[in-house]
């Protein structure tokens, strides 16, 4: 079991860098709403990443050319990312489906390679190896590519080197193997990825453990010592290494073997996690080989400890029993007692500990939002305040089991959160929506009146637009410089055109010269308009261009006003059903949540307070220890007392029998016979001196009233 | 067991007090059983199935709420979106950016450690979605922003957006060799 966790322990570790550096990464956009997608996915907020993404690509298959919209760009890394960030946001079902999806597309070799690996990753925290070896099994390497190439691609790979992809496969399915019980060949791989830097403490202990499994204990033990002698400055190693080195440490002191035992709790950090249960080991070495002198060394440190912790209860008990060993009864009896007064005072806490939780206060500090700040829950669970809720607890705290309850009832207190937002969202969109009708209903028929009066100039102007155009373009075919004459001139000519009616009507009335002066006029006119035409037809063309110009600015404003004015019916038009039914989906998805939050909290504190309960009676167990310990210590120093006075009784009456005989040899001195009844021992004197380390106590006492209560 | 303490209490030798005794020693016992209870492997996994149950269904709301919510509020004639993304020098630090759309200050916003990372990592922040009119806006960027030996400094930008009919995207470039010397680029979507 504890193998098994650690093993867990270990893949999860070993994969956070993967989701730090996620298959988001590396992306060059086309899209700016996908870059947004990346930018709460790097900030580990996957909901909101999903559900842009998932809105993002909604849209996208509504749409009819889906290849001229941007995301078509990002497709293959969009559907990946899906499954990608489904994981990353504990939603497994639905990863395992975006990831197979993937699989069965037809990406590149490479990005289907890292969907297989996550696929693989999936099923291993799903607790299913069978199909973690399945998944890695689809991992190909392309056989027609050159080693450059197939480098190239996978260097591509979420900007990892092919060697780590490689590597984290090999891993991978050692672990698979593990759990399938085929420790040899898991064996086999974990050999060849010894040297591995990024792995190398969990590379050695699941190989120990692999060796173990297989029955090569002796090489199991080499691997491990290797491991317990690493030289690092990583806390995650530096507290693998002091696991190993315990687990080995009390292996050896089971198998009867106390000096190596020693060796290797001396190898534990005095401030790291295991301290306290290697100080307890070391303690119980010394113990086993009969010097409890020396055993009071480490338990004495512990004792001062924290004494919430298992170990340091049990040194409470230790440290004692070893006083009692050096036959320095008044000692033990006083520190059993002062035992006795702790473990009464923890059963209490334990006991208002669990009345707490079942007032639901632990919930409430679960939910609190220190705990919020830091990707590391443990760590903020520790650094909740020490309340009667979080006592004792921190062990079961840093389960997996626990872990994973923890983390879901926090997602689910953010999604309860979502959904109240969304509820107080619709209240105000309807709100806006029966403010928007108000104004706009009654405004909109005196604009449309109005709209339709200027939409009807609009369209005469481009009809008379269009004329202008067409006349143009056929003057181009059959030139007509009348057209372009000026109005001057066609006035000009309109009258020149009468005064010739008028000579033609009647020429004895015009004399020559005024007929040449006509005639010279209508010349002038023609020369003007036929010679100025090429000019006048350029102009003439400038002109429409410009036209043109402002047509398209009054188009634009057309256009606008059209939209603005479906945009003013769709701002209040339509929303009343969809509001409906998504608020009648919001409650029922709230009721949903608040049901399985109960169970899921219901869950979490039912763990808790089994916990405390096994603490609880682990206390009471010791207390009843500690109680007959402390009456038989109590009995042997009464007895030692009661010997010791015996002695001086004795030996004083042998000196006064001595002084009789030979006051009675005198006969002379008067007989001084010494008092019958022994004095009451001094209190004190039953009390050995206790060691400079000796453990601060409180004032012996009551005895008789400990041992007579119940 | 159970009929010597009955035996023991003469109150209760009546057939219906010892009925009501029996159920009400097992009640006792039920309930006391249920908080004992361990919490199992398939009652976690169970659970853990309903979560992501309602994952999906709150993640499938959010969706279809987000698209009501924007064509409610920004509908794309008049919608327009700024981004801002970080393409400069990895030892240039972001504080904060502000933008001013038609001499109006529309977005402030200081960065967290996080979101400067996911920023450099290519990540790009929708940092305003708005209204405007079809036409020409002048757009004002603005950032603070220093080394890391913490030298300060701040520049600012000016852009003219020109809003069409559609729905108009700006991407605010922040970029340069060096950390001490970032400039702000503009791009039109």
């Amino acid at each position: 079991m504890l193998f098994r966790f650690i093993i867990i322990l270990t893949a999860m570790l070993c994969s956070l860098p993967v989701y730090a550096a996620s298959g988001l990464k590396n992306v060059e956009l086309h899209d700016l709403y996908f870059g947004e997608v990346l930018y709460y996915a790097y900030q580990d907020r996957p909901f909101e990443a999903l559900a842009r993404l998932d809105n993002e690509l909604s849209q996208y298959y509504e749409l009819d050319e889906r290849e001229l919209d941007s995301l078509h760009f990002h497709l293959g890394q969009a559907e990946f990312s899906v499954g990608d960030l489904e994981l990353q946001y504990r939603m497994n079902q639905r990863a395992g489906k975006a990831i197979q999806a993937v699989l069965g597309d037809g990406l590149d070799l490479a990005t289907r390679n890292i969907a297989a690996l996550q696929l693989a990753r999936l099923y291993y925290r799903k607790d299913d190896p069978e199909s973690t070896l399945y998944a890695l099994d689809l991992i190909r390497e392309n056989p027609d590519k050159s080693r450059y190439e197939e480098k190239y691609s996978l260097d591509n790979l979420r900007g990892k080197p092919p060697e780590t992809f490689k590597t984290d496969v090999a891993y991978l399915r050692a672990l698979a193997l593990i759990d399938t019980g085929q420790f040899s060949k898991a064996v086999d791989i974990l050999q060849e990825l010894r040297e591995e830097k990024s792995l190398k403490g969990f590379v050695l202990y699941n190989l120990g453990i692999a060796l173990i499994q297989s029955g090569r204990e002796e090489e199991a033990m080499a691997v491990l010592d290797e491991l317990g002698r690493l030289d690092t400055d990583d806390r995650a190693l530096l507290a693998l290494k002091d696991k190993t080195n315990l687990k080995l440490a009390y292996r050896y002191l089971d198998r009867g073997d106390a000096k190596k035992a020693q060796m290797y709790f001396e190898r534990i950090r005095l401030d790291g996690p295991f301290s306290n249960r290697a100080l307890l080991g070391a303690g119980w070495v010394a113990a086993a080989q009969g010097r409890f002198d020396r055993a009071l060394v480490p338990w004495s440190i512990l004792h001062k400890r924290s004494v919430t912790n298992d170990a340091v209860q049990e040194a409470l008990m230790a440290v004692p029993y070893a006083y009692s060993k050096l036959e320095a009864y008044g000692n033990a009896a006083n520190l059993y007692d002062h035992a006795m007064d702790v473990f009464a005072a923890e059963i209490d806490s334990l006991d208002s500990s669990i009345k707490s939780i079942r007032k639901g206060r632990f919930l409430t500090a679960l939910l609190n939002e220190k705990a919020d700040k830091d990707k590391n829950w443990v760590v903020n669970l520790r650094e909740l305040p020490d309340t009667p809720e979080t006592r004792y607890i921190l062990e079961l705290m840093a389960s997996n089991d626990f872990q994973e309850m923890y983390k879901n009832y926090k997602d689910l207190a953010e999604l309860r959160h979502h959904i109240d937002k969304w509820l107080a969202d619709l209240r105000v969109f309807e709100e806006m929506i029966e403010i928007r009708r108000k104004y706009q209903e009654p405004l909109l028929p005196v604009v449309e009146e109005q709209f339709k009066k200027i939409d009807a100039r609009v369209k005469l102007r481009l009809e008379q637009r269009n004329n202008l155009a067409s006349k143009l373009k056929n003057l181009l075919i059959a030139p007509r410089p009348e057209y372009l004459a000026t109005a001057t001139e066609r006035q000009a000519l309109d009258t020149v055109m009468a005064l010739e009616e008028i000579i033609k009507a009647r020429p004895e009335a015009v004399d020559a010269q005024t007929l040449e002066k006509v005639r010279r006029m209508r010349g002038i006119l023609l020369w003007r308009v036929r010679s100025e035409y090429d000019q006048r037809l350029t102009d003439a063309y400038n002109n429409l261009i410009a036209l043109d110009r402002d047509i398209d600015k009054m188009k634009l404003r057309y256009n606008s006003f059209i939209r603005t004015r479906q945009a003013a019916t769709q701002s209040y038009e339509g929303y009343t059903i969809p509001i409906r039914q998504l608020r009648t989906r919001l409650f029922a998805a709230q009721r949903k949540l608040k049901g399985t939050m109960a169970k899921q909290g219901r869950m979490l504190e039912t763990m808790a307070i089994n916990e405390l309960d096994r603490r609880r009676k682990r206390l009471e167990e010791y207390q009843i220890k500690a109680r007959f310990a402390l009456a038989e210590n109590y009995d042997r120093a009464t007895k030692a007392q009661f010997d010791e006075e015996l002695m001086r009784q004795r030996k004083l009456r042998g000196e006064a029998a001595e002084k009789q005989a030979q006051d009675a040899a005198k006969e002379t001195a008067p007989e001084n016979a010494p008092a019958d009844t022994p004095q009451a021992p001094d209190e004190k004197s039953s009390v050995e001196e206790a060691p400079a380390d000796r453990p601060a106590v409180k004032k012996p006492s009551s005895f008789k009233q400990k041992l007579l209560s119940p | 067991m159970l009929n010597t303490f009955l035996n023991k209490f003469p109150v209760f030798h009546s057939g219906k007090s010892r009925l009501t005794v029996v159920f009400f020693l097992l009640c006792a016992f039920f309930s006391s059983a249920s908080l004992a209870a361990e919490v199992t492997r398939e009652q976690i996994k169970g659970i853990d199935e309903q979560v992501q149950d309602i994952k999906k269904d709150v993640l499938e709301l959010t969706t279809e709420l987000t698209r009501l919510e924007e064509k409610l509020l920004f509908p794309s004639n008049t919608q327009v979106s700024l981004f801002v993304s970080l393409k400069g020098d990895r030892d240039f630090i972001l504080d904060s950016m502000q933008i001013k759309l038609d001499n109006k200050v529309v977005a402030q916003h200081l960065y967290t450690y996080k979101e400067l990372e996911a920023l450099r990592a290519g990540g790009v922040q929708r940092i305003y979605t708005g209204n405007i009119k079809t036409g020409d806006h002048a757009l004002v960027a603005s950032f603070i922003g220093r080394t890391k030996s913490g030298n300060d400094y701040q520049r600012s930008e000016t852009f003219t957006v020109t809003k069409a009919v559609g729905p108009k995207f700006v991407e605010i470039q922040i970029t340069g060799d060096s950390a001490s010397d970032q400039s702000l680029s503009f791009k039109d979507w």
